[in-house]
C-alpha cells in the first residue's frame, strides 16, 4: 500500500539521487529567508497569541500575568458589549461599502475596455491616480470636501438640483449624521478602488472577444451580454476581489482613526471592530485580551474565506476547467 | 464579348465598392458618435471622480477664513480692502439706482443708514445707505496664498517627516527586494520536498489578518528587545520576503527560458551565481514594479509606525505626522489641505513616470492567481 503510493505520487523517494538532493538544498537554502520569517513573524506569533489569550497580561505590569483560562474568551463574547456592538459596526458598513466599492470598480472597467472609448490608457492612468494620493491626504481632502457648508460635495448638490444643501440645518451632514456616515466613508473608500479596477479590466481584457460576437450576431443586447457573458467569465476576478475586500475590511481602521481618533463619532456609528482591538491591545495595553479580540477576527476571516471558497463551487467559473 | 463581360463586371466591382464605401461612411460615422459620447461620459465621470482632488489644491491656496466660509467663492479670492484713513474697510457690491457699486462699509448700523465710501471716487464724501448689511455681497478679487505651502511645509517639518520616510522605506527596499527574489527563485526553479504545500502557505499569509500575529510581536519587540521609539520593529520584519512580492517575481521568473541558466550552469556557475548574473539582469521590469509597490506601501504605511512610534514624535513617517497635524490645526484647513498636497506630490510623480511598470505588476499579482 505504501509503495503504490510512492509509485503514483511523487513522494520523498524522488529525492534520493544526488542531483535532485543537490537541487532540493538548494531551493530550500533560497526560501530559506522566508522560511525562517514565516515561523518568527507568523507561526509563532500566532500560537503565541492564543496562549496570551489565555492570560491576563498586561504590558506596563508584565509580572502580575497570571493564567486565567477561557476568561478572556467568555469576556469577549458574553461581557464585553462592545465586541459585537464594533462587529455589527463592520459588517453594517461592509454591507453598504463592499458591493458599491466592487460595483464601481467594476463598471469603472467596463467603461475603461469600451472600444469606442478615446484615448483610454490616459484614462485609465488617470482613473487610477487617486490610489495613489496617500492614504492620509485622501481622507483629509474627502473630510473638507465632504463639510457641510464649505465643500463642493454639498454645493454641487445645490447648483444641480436646487436643494439647499449648504443650508445648515437642512443639507446633509455627511460626517456627522449617523444615517449618512457610512455612504460618506463609502464614497472615501471609492478612491482606493484603483487596483480592483485594474485587476477588473485585465480580466476583461481576458475574455474572448468570439463570446460577444457571437451574442451579437444572434440579437443579444449591450446589458444582456454583460450579464450572461462578462459577469460569469469575470467571476474568478470578483471572487478574487471580494476575498481581498471582505479580509480588508475587518481590518478597516485608519479612515474612522484619522477622521475622529477611533472615538465612534457620531454615536459610536464609527467604532469598527480594529479600533476596538488596538483600544485594548495598545491603548490599555491588555495584550490578554488584545490576542482574544485578535483571534476572534482571525476565526471570522477564517470562516468568510472558507464559505467563500466553498460557495465559489456555485457560481465561480474557470474557463480553463471545461468539465 | 469578352471586352463586354470584362466591363460589366468591371462596373457591378465599382458599384459593390461604392456601395461598401458608404456603408463604411455611415459606420465610421456612427462609431465617432459612440466614441465622442462614451468618451464625453469618461470625462464627467473622471471629474466628478477627481473633484475632491481639484477642491483640496484649490482650497489648499485659500485664506484661512475663506477656506472654512460658507458660500464664498470657488476659487482662491478674498474680499476686497480699502483703505481709509489708516484703517481697511471690507467692500461690498451695493445695489444702488445707478447699478451695482462698490463701496467700502465704513460704519455699519443696526438700525438707520450705514455709512459707505465709493472705492472709485474716494474724494467724494461718505455715503449714508438705508438697508440690512448684512444682505450685501462682498466684492471679491483674485487672491492666491502660496503663502500656505511654506508655512504647511514649515509646521509639520515636512523635511524631518520626508527623510524619516524615505529612510524607512529605502531600507525595506533593499531588504524585500533581497529577501524576495531569493525566495521567488527559490519557489521557481528547484524541485524540493512540499514545495506546494509551503507556496500555498506563502500565499494564504496574504489573507491572514495582521493583528493576530501583532500582539506578540509587539509585546516581543517593546518589552524583550526594547525596541519601542524606534524604526527596528517596523524594518525588521520586512527583511524576509512577503507573499505579494514573492509571487509576483516568481511568476516572471518563471517566463524566463531556463537554456541560459543551463549554459551558465555547464560553464560552471553554481546556483547563487547563476541567479545573481543570469536571473537579476533579465528582471529589472519586475524589480522594478516590487520597488514601486513597496514604495507606495511603505509611504502609506501607518498602523505599524503608530503603535511603535508612540510618544516619539521625531521618528514619525509621513502618514502619522500628517495625522498629528490634522488633530493640531483643526481650524486651519488651508494648511492641512496644503500639507495634504505637498504629501502626495512625490508618489503621484514616481506614478506617473513609472505608471507602465506599475500597472502591469498589479495585473501580474491580480490576474494570475
Amino acid at each position: 500500500m505504501f509503495t503504490q503510493r510512492m509509485k503514483l505520487k511523487p513522494g520523498l523517494g524522488e529525492y534520493r539521487s544526488p542531483s535532485r538532493r543537490r537541487e532540493a538544498r538548494w531551493g530550500l537554502l533560497f526560501i530559506t529567508p522566508w522560511l525562517i520569517g514565516f515561523l518568527i513573524f507568523y507561526l509563532a506569533p500566532m500560537i503565541i497569541s492564543l496562549v496570551f489569550s489565555t492570560y491576563d497580561f498586561t504590558l506596563s505590569a508584565p509580572d502580575d500575568a497570571r493564567f486565567i483560562g477561557l476568561d478572556n474568551w467568555k469576556r469577549m463574547l458574553f461581557d464585553d458589549a462592545n465586541t459585537w456592538d464594533s462587529l455589527r459596526v463592520t459588517f453594517v458598513f461592509g454591507a453598504i461599502s463592499l458591493p458599491i466599492g466592487m460595483f464601481s470598480a467594476f463598471m469603472l472597467a467596463v467603461l475603461l475596455n469600451s472600444k469606442h472609448l478615446m484615448a483610454p490608457n490616459l484614462f485609465r492612468t488617470l482613473f487610477y491616480a487617486p490610489t495613489m494620493v496617500p492614504l492620509i491626504a485622501g481622507i483629509l481632502i474627502w473630510s473638507s470636501v465632504l463639510n457641510p457648508q464649505s465643500g463642493w460635495i454639498n454645493r454641487l448638490i445645490e447648483y444641480l438640483t436646487g436643494f439647499e444643501a449648504t443650508n445648515i440645518s437642512t443639507g446633509p451632514r455627511w460626517l456627522d449624521n449617523p444615517d449618512l456616515i457610512y455612504f460618506a466613508y463609502t464614497l472615501i473608500g471609492l478612491w482606493g478602488i484603483g487596483n480592483a479596477m485594474l485587476i477588473n479590466l485585465a480580466g476583461l481584457q481576458n475574455i474572448p472577444t468570439e463570446l460577444h460576437e457571437a451574442a451579437s450576431i444572434d440579437g443579444a443586447s449591450w446589458l444582456r451580454r454583460l450579464i450572461s457573458i462578462t459577469v460569469p467569465m469575470m467571476s474568478p476576478v470578483i471572487f478574487y476581489n471580494l476575498i481581498l475586500s471582505t479580509v480588508g475590511l475587518l481590518q478597516y481602521f485608519i479612515v474612522p482613526w484619522v477622521l475622529n481618533l477611533g472615538s465612534g463619532y457620531p454615536e459610536g456609528t464609527t467604532r469598527f471592530y480594529m479600533i476596538h482591538f488596538y483600544n485594548q491591545a495598545f491603548k490599555f495595553q491588555n495584550m490578554g485580551y488584545g490576542a482574544t479580540l485578535a483571534w476572534l477576527m482571525f476565526i471570522i476571516a477564517m470562516m468568510i474565506t472558507l464559505f467563500l471558497f466553498a460557495s465559489s463551487k456555485f457560481w465561480v467559473y474557470y474557463s480553463g476547467e471545461a468539465n | 464579348m469578352s471586352a463586354i463581360t470584362d466591363q460589366q463586371q468591371f462596373s457591378s466591382r465599382d458599384v459593390s465598392r461604392a456601395k461598401l464605401s458608404s456603408y463604411q461612411i455611415a459606420k465610421r460615422r456612427r462609431n465617432l458618435l459612440y466614441g465622442a459620447s462614451i468618451t464625453l461620459f469618461a470625462l464627467i465621470i473622471l471629474s466628478l471622480y477627481v473633484m475632491p482632488l481639484v477642491f483640496g489644491i484649490v482650497t489648499s491656496l485659500k485664506s484661512q477664513a475663506q477656506a472654512s466660509a460658507p458660500n464664498s467663492p470657488l476659487l482662491p479670492s478674498d474680499i476686497i480692502q480699502f483703505d481709509y484713513e489708516g484703517e481697511s474697510y471690507d467692500v461690498y457690491n451695493v445695489p444702488t439706482d445707478e447699478g451695482i457699486k462698490q463701496w467700502a462699509l465704513i460704519q455699519r448700523r443696526r438700525r438707520g443708514a450705514s455709512v459707505f465710501i465709493d472705492i472709485n471716487d474716494p474724494d467724494q464724501s461718505l455715503i449714508e445707505w438705508e438697508g440690512n448689511t448684512f444682505l450685501l455681497e462682498p466684492a471679491y478679487e483674485w487672491s492666491v496664498q502660496w503663502s500656505n505651502y511654506p508655512e504647511a511645509w514649515n509646521e509639520i517639518s515636512f523635511p524631518r517627516l520626508l527623510g524619516n520616510t524615505l529612510v524607512y522605506a529605502f531600507v525595506t527596499m533593499i531588504g524585500t527586494l533581497v529577501a524576495s527574489s531569493l525566495v521567488a527563485y527559490g519557489f521557481a526553479r528547484f524541485r524540493f520536498p512540499f514545495r506546494n504545500i509551503l507556496f500555498m502557505v506563502l500565499m494564504s499569509t496574504i489573507i491572514l489578518p495582521p493583528a493576530v500575529t501583532l500582539v506578540p510581536t509587539y509585546a516581543f519587540f517593546v518589552r524583550v528587545l526594547n525596541w519601542g521609539g524606534t524604526w527596528y520593529p517596523l524594518i525588521v520584519p520586512q527583511l524576509f520576503g512577503n507573499a505579494y512580492n514573492v509571487f509576483l517575481l516568481r511568476q516572471y521568473f518563471l517566463t524566463i527560458p531556463c537554456e541560459m541558466e543551463e549554459a551558465a550552469q555547464v560553464d560552471g556557475a553554481g546556483p547563487f551565481r547563476t541567479f545573481l548574473s543570469i536571473i537579476l539582469p533579465q528582471s529589472i521590469p519586475a524589480l522594478t514594479a516590487v520597488s514601486l509597490f513597496h514604495f507606495f506601501f511603505a509611504w502609506n504605511d501607518f498602523f505599524g509606525p503608530l503603535i511603535y512610534l508612540a510618544g516619539s514624535r521625531n521618528k514619525n513617517p509621513i502618514s502619522v505626522g500628517l495625522t498629528e497635524f490634522n488633530g493640531l490645526y483643526e481650524q486651519n484647513t488651508e494648511l492641512i489641505l496644503a500639507a495634504s498636497v505637498i504629501s502626495m506630490i512625490l508618489p503621484l510623480t514616481i506614478f506617473f513616470i513609472a505608471q507602465r511598470v506599475f500597472i502591469q505588476g498589479i495585473v501580474i499579482t491580480g490576474v494570475d492567481k
